[in-house]
């Protein structure tokens, strides 16, 4: 077992801090108050080759392993948990089923502007009533000669009103339930598509979140991704892989909080001491320090057997799972460390705690990923 | 244009705390990183290049970890990097070092400008750039905050202490740039991996570049440390205390004073 990282990931992992820091940490507040989309930001990362990590070169991707991914969206997500969806939905949700399921007229035509960033990608599965429950597509696709007309309501579209392409689900054929899911390739300048409302949220407030309207939007017949039927499975195995994705957001999150409080216990007093030489301190930042360094392994872990092509659903549920439990609870807690200063907007971990919060429920919720590892755990002892 | 950057990779001063005991720097546990104004430089050559086209070429000498800061201006575009790395050249002071990276330009050919940064981190001199000209025998443009190449020339904006100057050299010569010089790009992932998974960092060992011995390392430095100190901390500013309203006031009162208002 190796534990130390290769020049290639320390190179990247330092290049996304340094981009973090620089570029996205000074302006994170802002653009959360102020429910911004980072489109210059994005821009940048995607030049920089983020937007598309671990896409081969040859579609303009940044050919690295998925581990360089999750240490440049933790990095990205320490500065701002934002930025760092809308980097995980492009390179997780769009550029890696298209590169996985796509034919490859599909992957020349989209993936190089995708992955360099000049074109940004949106994910499309969640309805009002297909939430956990997403093989339930209200929204139809029926074929007419050669398009495919597309009718019903998306929610939940992170980015949705800001991307060029959404690899979006509708249902051919009902009769089939989840089997009769397929994936399109949407192209948002197309008639009948209509960004609706836009979510006023808790957290994670400068990745916008959209309602798509669909009126008879017709998508050509090459624009199914993989086969007619196959949508659902597409959408599964894109969600495992953003399930690292987020588990890594998490880990920025929970890793930023904690910086913050440890750095606070050293500087604030009460009763003539600093707050860090109290014992009630000390145990709340050796338990963040612990439950950050338990999610670490995971997390890495999980983009480790990503890359080996092996299953990963259990291991990306594990490291969804326990990430963003241990997100909320550290962030929580480096709220407590800072008491009463720690609940205004005067301190990034008030920030912190609330983005925390999604990566709970986003990408599938903590109820489901314990679903798919007890599934895993209980087909592996199958008889 | 082909133009040859040298950088130097020092230890994160941001990151160094000094002995209270001896008052001298920590270093142990404390970052390398290129020094900060030759990632300007670099800058400064690669825009050069996109604009005009030809190549850029990073030279470094130092032990052979300073291959990683080769490896990290590769990583933001330098088309090539060479490491003069010797046990012979250790212990060399600005003229040894300075003596040793011309000779290592001269054996790498025809060029038609170098650009270095003012000066480094760590030992502040800003000796090496010039001491190079000398040795290459070519024009040298120091505190450049702004260059441009004009024909067969380079046009730089000079920033003094007390305003501008523009001074037009012919090529090839040499530049030294300022932090305000530019703002220097982050490595991509395309050029990460080329700084990986290639080969990039040619090491060359003293023979390599015909160096006369007697002028190198130890031996070919002059410069002698009679001392090295860490100044006194200034003393403490002066404190205002009191209601808000009675600190506006005696702060407006001591910039009238002082005649700051």
């Amino acid at each position: 077992m190796q534990f130390e990282l290769t020049n290639e990931q320390k190179m990247i992992q330092e290049a996304a801090r340094d981009f973090a820091q620089k570029e996205i940490a000074p302006v994170a507040a802002e653009l959360d108050r102020e429910e911004k989309f980072p489109a210059e930001i994005v821009k940048k990362l995607g030049e920089l080759g983020f937007m598309g990590m671990t896409i081969p070169t040859e579609y303009g991707g940044g050919g690295m392993d998925t581990l360089s991914y999750v240490l440049a969206v933790e990095q990205v997500a320490k500065a701002c948990a934002s930025t760092a969806i809308i980097m995980s939905v492009n390179n997780s949700l769009v550029c890696y089923p298209l590169y996985e399921f796509g034919t490859e007229e599909q992957k020349k035509k989209y993936l190089p502007q995708l992955a360099s960033g000049q074109k940004l990608g949106a994910f499309s599965l969640t309805e009002p009533n297909a939430g956990s429950d997403a093989g339930n597509q209200q929204t139809t696709a029926v074929l007419q000669g050669d398009n495919y007309v597309i009718n019903g309501t998306k929610i939940f579209v992170t980015g949705g009103n800001m991307a060029d392409y959404i690899i979006m689900t509708a249902s051919t054929d009902k009769s089939k339930g989840s089997r009769g899911v397929t994936a399109f390739i949407v192209d948002t300048k197309w008639p009948g598509f209509k960004v609706g409302s836009l979510e006023h949220k808790l957290g994670i407030r400068a990745a916008s979140t959209a309602e798509l309207v669909l009126t008879d939007m017709k998508v050509p017949k090459e624009n199914v991704l993989g086969t007619p039927g196959e949508g659902y499975k597409i959408a599964l195995r894109a969600l495992d892989g953003a399930r690292v994705g987020v588990s890594a957001q998490a880990l920025g999150i929970a890793q930023a909080a904690f910086e913050v409080a440890v750095r606070y216990s050293k500087q604030r007093q009460q009763f003539g001491k600093f707050i860090s030489e109290f014992q009630a301190i000390q145990w709340m930042i050796a338990d963040m320090a612990v439950s950050i360094e338990a999610a670490r392994l995971l997390v890495y872990k999980s983009a480790f057997v990503k890359d080996t092509k092996k299953y990963f659903s259990k291991e990306a549920a594990m490291a969804k799972l326990f990430a963003s439990e241990m997100a909320s609870d550290v962030t929580s807690k480096a709220i407590q460390i800072h008491g009463g200063y720690g609940y205004t907007r005067d301190y990034p971990v008030e920030r912190n705690y609330r983005d925390a919060r999604i990566t709970q429920i986003y990408e599938g919720t903590s109820e489901v990923q314990k679903l798919v590892i007890a599934a895993t755990v209980l087909k592996e002892f199958a008889q | 244009m082909r133009i040859i950057v040298p950088i130097k990779q020092v230890p994160n001063t941001n990151d160094v705390k000094i002995d209270p005991k001896t008052g001298t720097l920590i270093r142990e546990g404390v970052d390398s990183i290129v020094n900060p104004e030759d990632l300007n430089a670099i800058e400064a050559a690669l825009e050069l290049r996109e604009r005009l086209g030809g190549e850029v070429i990073a030279l470094s000498m130092g032990p052979p970890q300073a291959a990683d800061a080769l490896k990290e201006v590769v990583a933001m575009g330098a088309d090539e990097a060479y490491l003069l790395t010797d046990r012979a050249l250790a212990g060399a002071d600005t003229l040894a070092t300075a003596y040793c990276l011309s000779r290592a330009i001269t054996k790498l050919g025809d060029f038609d400008l170098i650009v270095c940064g003012r000066q480094a981190i760590d030992g502040d001199t800003a000796q090496v750039g010039p001491q190079m000209a000398e040795f290459l025998k070519v024009p040298q443009v120091t505190y450049a905050c702004k260059l441009d190449v004009v024909e067969d020339s380079v046009v730089v904006e000079r920033h003094l202490e007390d305003g501008f100057e523009t001074v037009k050299a012919r090529m090839p010569a040499l530049v030294t740039v300022m932090r305000e010089a530019n703002r220097p790009r982050y490595p991509s992932m395309a050029g990460i991996r080329r700084a990986c998974t290639e080969d990039v960092v040619h090491r060359w060992v003293a023979t390599d570049f015909d160096a006369e011995p007697w002028r190198i390392g130890f031996d070919g430095s002059p410069t002698w440390v009679k001392r090295t100190f860490t100044p006194p901390p200034k003393a403490p500013g002066k404190r205002l205390e009191g209601t808000p309203r009675d600190v506006a006031k005696d702060l407006l009162k001591t910039f009238t004073e002082k005649n700051l208002l």
